[in-house]
């Protein structure tokens, strides 16, 4: 047994941790889930990609030769120069040309990596001569892609259920990364991405494709990338944006370029298909049971299926004053947001999908207003 | 450094009043140096307490994947609050407490130079702290922006988001009287003899950091008075719709947040500088470059604060301004590491506590040094930027850094606080306890940033979990490791332990060791003379 006191207690210490710590240790080095293995860079699926990988590996090295170096001095100098072994202290106390030694020298280590780095930033920043350009907004809490050149967009939402984030269901192993509607691009392709936001701070970011962009409310950045191999790439946004800042991920399926040009035909005709006859006359019934779907979809994050909000956080909307007050105020709260609050404008959904949920709150829980907003209050309430 | 003769210290209070209050009002109404030393330096180990407890609320919540603890909100309202609290609440007070005890002591003397406005400048943090504990309280909760504020997300928080703001004005008072104190008593109160380039390290450090502090808390204040106005008062600083720009909070902020940053290690690189060539019997290698490279990080952290915003899309000729001058620090920085290092070399050291977080800061410090260099290295950063790498990052710096220094500090200077000597095992266990549980509760967060998990989140992807629930482990751990330091100190307080001599340290040479154990109640009334 270790007889110094101080020795056994730290032993002792780093034992207890290490054997905690362990077979989560083992666990985590051999995981190698579907997203990215759990300790290092995921495979990289860009040149600008790998060219950080690289970048970050050899300064890597270089800060470790210097690390082992420095501390290999160090550690020496511990065991040689210490008074239990009865070394005598030297008294010398500066030297100039040693100074200038380990200034210069750092710094010139430090032009051979702002070199490599440099020619790298000038790659990443390159946008010009994109063959596809995609727009994407930053909302709370959901991403809006929109085809700018082809005239189609949609949201993408978080698809994972509640009950595996609440712990009433096993995880599937893209918990947390999955959405509803991911953003589809052809391989081999420059993509310029045009990002924006809707309300706050966020941050477009998809680790295999290397790029990261804030998404600024007001003003539109750009980020290109060319993806070189087909397959399912997922990120997260990367700019606290409020409670579900966690929970808006990024997922963007790169198909072949005969792929691709289906879909986007696909999605053409799909645009065509589902506009609604605006001047369709919808019953109570039909507006409630889409607008509940409405409501699930961008509502129960803050109000809660039940309605009933959170005290002093979030409004309940059933029984509530508003809702059962008149509609033209309801709706205004719904197409202009509330200022000075968190609740933000919903003008981006259609009159339909407005006028669904209007109508559906205004129907659910103990709400039985018997209201039915129709499509076109909600067009004619956009003018004023 | 200074050879000094003896009994140049006020053995006895007789020809003084000895009729300071003693009680609640003693502590009110103080202007001793010692006295508001021991205030600030029991109020941040408080605050590092109520932050510390944060810090295990969020560690608990992730311990697994899922939300089993606390909802997002709360989550994002601890995150703000850990951080507000641990930089302004625990290591900026923790740092002024040093500089209230020692300076006076270091130059030979008497007191602070203002010591009414030093009373003033402690007894705005309690109330400060109070301020930002009751956001929690109000409807709304904490705001939970990040300790960084950003608009627009916090020009729509609730009421919570108000009394932070006022919270930071207050404190910022208190840090610029503070600094404006340290600078006037280390330019005007030297002892005779001694010229600025025989003081104590230490001192040089705090010089150099109340310029900084002076230098940026009013910009602090400005950013968060326009997130003030923006919310009440009409106007759109930040708002795109009125003309404004969110990124321009980012700009100031930062302008603030970076040489805050070197606020905050400054004073802990001067208790190394104290504690190295005491424990080696050797002076300190190469004074004047330490002060010339001090003063070169303290001038270079003006123009890198666009570091921290590599995503915010500026272009190329911004980022590479910004990666090159960022880079240019770890020039100075790495000059202090050698220095320390040619300190101990061929020196005859000894490992008590204050030692072994010495040696623990130089090595861990330059580890999240390193992590800082592969930051700055924008195309990287692109990758690793708002992930768990920067986390991992900042906490090597300031708390295997910064606090490590500081609990050096404490060890090394309690046996003069208090006349008691600090009881060496606990010490040890503290120092080998806090080490390793550290490293294990924020080594891993380097690879779960690089493996691509995002800052500020309550839950995450099933990839995360393993490194999440060694680095929850490793968190309680460190929390109950601090435990043992305060035990350590109430012992040494209550004076069970070896009496201590005026200077228990053979290699010790500064002015403090020259007075007895505890220190008087005034001391160097009677200013030594340097030879």
């Amino acid at each position: 047994m270790i007889r110094n006191p101080r020795l056994r207690a730290a032993a002792a210490a780093l034992m207890t941790a290490v054997v905690t710590a362990m077979p989560a240790i083992a666990h985590a080095q051999t995981s190698d889930t579907p997203s990215g293995r759990a300790w290092w860079f995921q495979d990289p699926v860009t040149s600008i990609a790998r060219q950080q990988i690289n970048l970050h590996n050899y300064i890597l090295l270089v800060c470790l030769i210097i690390f082992v170096g420095v501390f290999g001095v160090m550690f020496y100098s511990i065991f040689k120069h210490r008074k239990s072994v009865g070394h005598q202290a030297a008294q010398f106390h500066e030297n100039t040309v040693v100074e200038i030694v380990w200034t210069v020298i750092p710094f010139l280590i430090l032009v051979f990596m702002a070199y490599p780095a440099t020619k790298t930033i000038l790659f990443y920043k390159d946008t010009t001569a994109p063959e596809l350009t995609i727009k994407v907004t930053g909302y709370q809490w959901k991403w809006g892609y929109d085809y700018v050149q082809d005239g189609f967009g949609f949201f993408s939402t978080l698809a994972t259920p509640l009950a595996q984030r609440e712990d009433r269901a096993p995880k599937n192993p893209n918990y947390l990364l999955e959405v509803d509607n991911p953003l589809v691009v052809p391989v081999d392709t420059k993509i310029r991405v045009l990002v924006t936001a809707a309300d706050v701070l966020h941050a477009w970011w998809v680790p295999a494709f290397g790029i990261k962009q804030d998404a600024i409310p007001g003003f539109v950045r750009d980020v290109w990338f060319r993806a070189d191999k087909v397959g399912i790439y997922r990120g997260q946004c990367a700019e606290l944006c409020g409670k579900e800042h966690g929970f808006m991920p990024i997922v963007v399926e790169v198909k072949s370029k005969d792929d691709y040009a289906k879909w986007s035909a696909d999605q053409k005709s799909k645009v065509a298909a589902v506009a609604d006859d605006p001047n369709k006359k919808w019953s109570v019934e039909e507006l409630s049971a889409r607008g509940q779907g409405v409501y699930t979809a961008n509502c129960v994050a803050c109000h809660q299926a039940n309605g009933r909000g959170v005290p002093n956080a979030f409004p309940a909307l059933d029984a509530s004053k508003v809702v059962r007050g008149p509609a033209a105020d309801h709706v205004a709260i719904v197409l202009h947001g509330k200022q000075g609050t968190a609740m933000p404008s919903f003008a981006q959904l259609s009159d339909v999908d407005v006028a669904a949920v209007v109508t559906y709150e205004r129907n659910a829980w103990s709400n039985k207003t018997g209201d039915a907003v129709q499509p076109a209050d909600i067009q004619a309430a956009r003018k004023r | 450094m200074s050879t000094v003769p003896h009994d140049q210290v006020a053995g006895h209070d007789d020809h003084h009043d000895h009729h300071h209050p003693s009680g609640i009002l003693r502590w009110l109404t103080t202007t001793n140096h010692k006295d508001i030393g021991t205030l600030y330096l029991w109020f941040s180990f408080t605050m590092f307490i109520v932050g510390g407890v944060m810090a295990l609320t969020i560690r608990a919540e992730l311990f697994r994947p899922g939300l089993q603890v606390i909802d997002p909100e709360f989550f994002n309202s601890m995150t703000t609050l850990h951080g507000l609290i641990m930089v302004f609440g625990a290591i900026m007070p923790a740092a002024v407490g040093f500089a209230n005890w020692m300076i006076p002591l270091l130059i030979g003397a008497p007191d602070m130079a203002f010591a009414r406005m030093n009373n003033w400048s402690f007894w705005l943090l309690p109330p400060a702290g109070i301020l930002l504990m009751t956001s929690l309280f109000l409807p709304g909760g904490a705001p939970g922006t990040g300790w960084t504020l950003y608009p627009p997300l916090s020009t729509q928080m609730p009421m919570g988001m108000d009394f932070v703001i006022f919270a930071v004005h207050i404190m910022g008072a208190s840090s610029i009287m503070g600094s404006i104190n340290i600078i006037t008593t280390i330019l005007n109160l030297r002892a005779p003899g001694m010229t600025l380039m025989r003081m104590p390290m230490f001192c040089w450090t705090w010089l150099i950091t109340a310029y900084l502090l002076v230098a940026v808390m009013p910009v602090l204040a400005g950013a968060v008075t326009m997130i003030l106005t923006d919310r009440h008062f009409g106007t759109s600083f930040f708002n795109a719709a009125g003309g404004g720009d969110p990124v321009l909070f980012q700009h100031i902020f930062w302008f603030f947040g970076h040489p805050e940053v070197y606020i905050i290690i400054l004073p802990a690189f001067g208790i190394i500088s104290q504690i190295i060539p005491t424990f080696s019997r050797k002076p300190l290698f190469g004074y004047a470059s330490m002060v010339y490279a001090t003063a070169g990080i303290a001038i270079v952290s003006f123009i890198v604060w666009a570091h921290h915003m590599f995503t915010t899309g500026m272009p190329a000729v911004g980022l590479l301004f910004f990666m090159y001058a960022t880079m240019l620090v770890a020039v100075p920085t790495g000059v202090k590491v050698f220095n320390w290092l040619a300190t101990m070399w061929k020196g005859s050291m000894t490992f008590e506590a204050p030692m072994l977080f010495a040696i623990g800061f130089l090595f861990l410090f330059t580890l999240g040094g390193f992590t800082g260099l592969i930051l700055s290295i924008s195309p990287v950063d692109f990758q690793v930027h708002d992930t768990y790498y920067v986390v991992a990052h900042f906490h090597y710096v300031m708390v295997a850094g910064s606090l490590f220094a500081f609990f050096g500090g404490v060890y090394y200077w309690i046996p003069k606080w208090t006349g008691t000597m600090y009881d060496e095992r606990l010490a040890q266990i503290h120092f080998w306890a806090s080490l390793v549980t550290f490293n294990v509760a924020f080594f891993p967060q380097h690879f779960l940033g690089l493996a691509g998990m995002p800052r500020r989140i309550p839950d995450y992807a099933q990839q995360f979990a393993d490194w999440n629930a060694v680095s929850s482990v490793g968190a309680f751990g460190f929390g109950i490791s601090q435990l043992v330091f305060l035990w350590a100190v109430l012992k040494c307080i209550r004076g069970r332990g070896e009496h201590a001599p005026a200077k228990p340290w053979e290699g010790a040479d500064t002015l403090e060791w020259t007075v007895p154990s505890p220190a008087p109640y005034h001391t160097f009334e009677t200013p030594p003379v340097i030879k």
